[in-house]
């Protein structure tokens, strides 16, 4: 068992290629604050590229950034917040559900898991902000795609290509992503007290409007009380956050209180307590327990949500709650069952999407898909695409499977 | 055609075409297949003109099945196939070739399903981008990509080459704006990524797909987010001395954190040629003017108007306009929508380009094109979308002088040289397609192309799907498969390890 710990992109390249030739596979780690999402690898060798660091290119006015693919991710934001800009996709810290310290996670593991946050509705996920990419394939060869540029349609778009493989494609070297401007203000109108249901239909109804509505979520009842340390109470909260310039944000709360007056009772919160409530709602505080109950991140249709998961609770005993508008959903088992079948099956029946297995126990992720089966012909399409980048099957082998 | 080497037509092919037709005939029947020369006329050509072929044979499914009973037998055979959407292209993605199906989508042109609750159009990939803005504005939605060909481009053809527009800094391009797809892949398997959900479950193929200029499958259908309209949209047009100020201004609007929903330049020669053509009222003493659009809710866009007058004048602005009504907003606009017609007008025939660079480069970008255009004797002019750096370089020249379609192309050729050697790309929107075609070895070295292909090989491993387009030089699937490894010559005895 060798962990290789790479400084340089040279030596990331020759450690792939001899890899390579000896067909010995590699498990690609940064922080490993994911490493228990997916089917347990199997390597004799790690490839920790957590001294691959450094940001490389940061040109505020460019709204662009490069770093080295182990930066971590705590050291680019602090440096885009010193420029008053951000990542706007607000990648989500998978830390606290699965045991392990806040905080941690590098810039190439935002991309190779696609992250996003509460965000996510209005801003999109870390694929609609990778510019480009330096990568070494499982041929052992290093390329590139994309540039530094915004605009670009030169060639495919294997960057975004990169989102979401979980290093069964590439080793990233260095990435470029788009940043843009921090919003000045925040405040989050709270709608208490609301079932599921109405909760859906009051976010559809802000959705639906122009008060640029940037996160809707809602907890249900005693859900509210797990996040920012229970300063919402335990009734049933649903939470629309607006963010802009100061003006805009108070002229488009009121708009919203208007609209929905009639919803139920109604609260404002502005700056930091704001803040913090997303914060946890992005990083599933509420079930942060240091526990082994299975976890699900589930992504369909908002409006079909609270249905699947009102006929989930007569099948099996979960926790729920619900970000995106409801086109994410987080659940907890908590017989301990996955209840994989059951809840893919209703999935199906609800318009369709995705669930992975976001927390489980080790055996539960080496029986189960952790990943969302695919249809025969799209499986073999992603099975040939991964033969394309990694024929001998080096790169994290299993993972996705 | 000029140079443009495309693939040689295959002679079995050509020499049964009588019987392809036929079968097309079976598989679509009615008036779904054209093969009369002068009808197929219309087809043999994109927004590119100056590049013509009549195809093998034009076809016109009108479902699913038919299209991927057409690919299937196509592949079968070694048929090529190439797909069109409204062909509106302006880099030659929908060139025919003289032995290839012209597969058209036209047919496929009708909205599926609105989905207000969700903010979701589903759509035939042949409805046209302004066709699906059209199905949602009475509850006051709008499909947010505005490529300026929006009334004419087709949703399909949006996905294909992943079309931006004036709208694209604030709201995206088209990746940014489905959700999902249903595609055929040359073989015939009809596949679904994406959906009314975000994201994918595994490799983001939805990601590829948009943009990969129809070699990799054929879109059916679309699935878009639309948004709310903006309560209010308001411009200002700001005129500087020197592009290098406008540029500084656009920096410092970006700079105290605003994101315009438009923000748009023009240089001396577009902004005469506009002004000359549609009597906007452009001020003709400046080297730049600038369109910035703010939208929003009222609060907003007025607070926002101040914060980049201010920036503008710090700048050195010489005129700044602040748009009074809609019809003063539109008219700040209608200098610069006419842009390209008005080019038309001062020359026998102008030249597209579409670079990207890094916007702080501009004013290097803009000296070096003065310098090219002295040196090739030819005029251009310059419309910017400034705020993500895209640069459409207008070239003037005359198709009936013999020689100058080569010069324009030669110069066109050296601007994105210089584009891509100040940190920028060869194509921002308009796609590769045959005309930067020969241009990628710029940008890529031959491993990144290799990897591409391979992209390509893991979709169509008999490069059947329009051929000829995107990659200079096309290398069998087999060859790019193969491994070249040396075992135990690679040494590391520098990486450290525990």
């Amino acid at each position: 068992m060798t962990i290789f710990t790479p400084s340089t992109s040279d030596e990331v390249l020759s450690t792939v290629a001899w890899a390579v030739a000896e067909e010995s596979p590699l498990e690609i780690l940064g922080h490993g604050s994911k490493r228990g999402i997916g089917r347990p690898p199997q390597t004799e060798h790690t490839l920790d590229l957590s001294r691959l660091t450094g940001v490389t290119l940061y040109e505020p006015a460019e709204l662009v950034l490069s770093a080295k693919a182990g930066t971590p991710l705590a050291e680019i934001e602090k440096l885009l917040a010193e420029n008053g800009q951000q990542l706007a996709f607000e990648p989500m810290d998978y830390g606290p559900l699965l045991g392990g310290e806040p905080g941690k996670g590098t810039i190439g593991g935002v991309l190779g898991a696609n992250l996003s946050g509460p965000r996510r509705l209005k801003a999109g996920a870390a694929r609609d902000h990778i510019l480009g990419i330096n990568v070494i394939s499982g041929r052992g060869e290093a390329f590139k795609s994309g540039g530094r540029v915004v605009k670009n349609v030169t060639g495919y778009d294997l960057s975004k290509l990169m989102a979401n493989s979980w290093g069964t494609l590439a080793v990233f070297t260095d990435v470029t992503f788009k940043v843009l401007p921090a919003a000045e203000a925040e405040v989050t109108l709270a709608i208490r007290g609301l079932l599921d249901d109405a909760a859906a239909a009051a976010m559809a109804l802000a959705l639906g409007c122009s008060a640029e509505v940037s996160s809707a979520a809602h907890l249900p009842e005693r859900i509210a009380a797990r996040v920012a340390g229970g300063a919402l109470g335990s009734d049933a909260a649903t939470l629309l956050r607006v963010e802009g310039f100061g003006p805009s944000v108070a002229y488009r709360i009121a708009a919203l209180k208007t609209l929905l007056g009639k919803a139920g009772p109604l609260e404002e919160i502005a700056g930091e307590a704001s803040r913090l409530i997303w914060r946890d709602i992005r990083d599933i505080r509420p079930f942060a327990d240091s526990g082994e109950k299975p976890v699900w991140r589930v992504s369909m249709a908002p409006s079909q949500a609270h249905q699947m998961v009102l006929t989930l609770r007569m099948q099996a005993a979960v926790s729920a709650f619900y970000d995106w508008q409801g086109g994410l959903v987080w659940l907890r088992m908590e017989e301990g069952d996955p209840e994989a079948a059951l809840l893919r099956g209703l999935l199906r029946k609800h318009g369709g999407g995705h669930a992975t297995l976001a927390r489980a126990a080790p055996a539960h992720r080496t029986a189960l898909p952790v990943f969302e089966p695919q249809a025969p012909a799209l499986a073999a399409l992603s099975l040939r695409l991964k033969q394309e980048f990694d024929p001998k099957n080096i790169l994290n082998p299993g993972r996705m499977a | 055609m000029s140079g443009l080497a495309m693939p040689q037509p295959d002679d079995a092919t050509m020499r049964h075409r009588d019987e392809i037709v036929a079968d097309m005939r079976i598989i679509v029947p009615g008036e779904g297949v054209v093969d009369a020369a002068n009808a197929m006329r219309a087809f043999e050509s994109d927004g590119l003109t100056a590049y013509r072929q009549l195809p093998l044979v034009v076809v016109l499914p009108e479902t699913v099945a038919q299209v991927s009973r057409v690919l299937k037998y196509c592949n079968d055979r070694n048929i090529r196939v190439v797909p069109r959407g409204s062909g509106t292209s302006l880099s030659g993605g929908a060139l025919p070739l003289e032995d290839a199906v012209l597969l058209v989508m036209s047919r496929f042109n009708r909205i599926l399903q609105v989905d207000y609750p969700n903010r979701i159009v589903v759509a035939q990939p042949g409805v046209t981008n302004l066709g699906i803005t059209t199905a949602v504005e009475q509850e006051g939605f709008y499909y947010a990509p505005d490529p300026s060909s929006q009334i004419a481009c087709s949703i399909g053809g949006n996905v294909a080459e992943n079309s931006g527009g004036v709208h694209c800094l604030k709201y995206g391009l088209t990746a940014n704006n489905v959700l999902g797809i249903e595609m055929v892949l040359m073989n015939g398997e009809v596949v679904r990524l994406g959906g009314s959900h975000l994201d994918a479950e595994g490799y983001d193929l939805l990601g590829v797909m948009t943009g990969s200029e129809g070699l990799l499958g054929v879109v059916t259908e679309v699935t878009v987010r639309i948004l709310k309209k903006p309560e209010t949209a308001r411009a200002l047009l700001i005129g500087f001395p020197t592009s290098e100020q406008g540029g500084q201004c656009v920096a410092d609007i970006i700079g105290a954190g605003i994101i315009p929903g438009g923000m748009e330049m023009m240089d001396r020669p577009a902004i005469q040629a506009a002004e000359d053509f549609v009597n906007a009222g452009y001020p003709l003493d400046v080297e730049a003017l600038l369109i910035v659009e703010l939208d929003g809710p009222v609060v907003e866009v007025d607070h926002l108007i101040t914060a980049v007058e201010a920036i503008a004048i710090r700048n050195g602005s010489t005129t700044c306009r602040i748009s009074q009504s809609e019809q003063e907003r539109l008219s700040f606009w209608a200098g610069r929508k006419a842009a390209f017609p008005a080019v038309g007008r001062i020359s026998p025939d102008y030249y597209c380009m579409d670079g990207t660079i890094p916007r702080k480069e501009l004013p290097r970008v803009l000296h070096g094109m003065r310098e090219l255009s002295q040196k090739y004797g030819l005029g251009v002019a310059n419309v910017f979308h400034a705020g993500d750096g895209n640069l459409h370089p207008l070239i003037l020249y005359d198709a009936n002088v013999p020689g100058e379609l080569d010069k324009a192309e030669s110069f066109g050729a050296d601007i994105l040289r210089l584009c891509v050697k100040v940190g920028g790309v060869l194509t921002g929107e308009h796609g590769v397609g045959v005309e930067k075609r020969d241009l990628m070895p710029e940008m890529f070295n031959q491993v990144d192309l290799d990897q591409q292909m391979r992209v390509k090989c893991a979709f169509d491993p008999n490069h059947l799907l329009n051929p000829g387009k995107v990659f200079p030089q096309l290398r069998r699937c087999a060859e790019l498969g193969r491994m070249h490894v040396h075992r135990g010559q690679v040494a590391f005895p520098d990486i450290p390890r525990f």
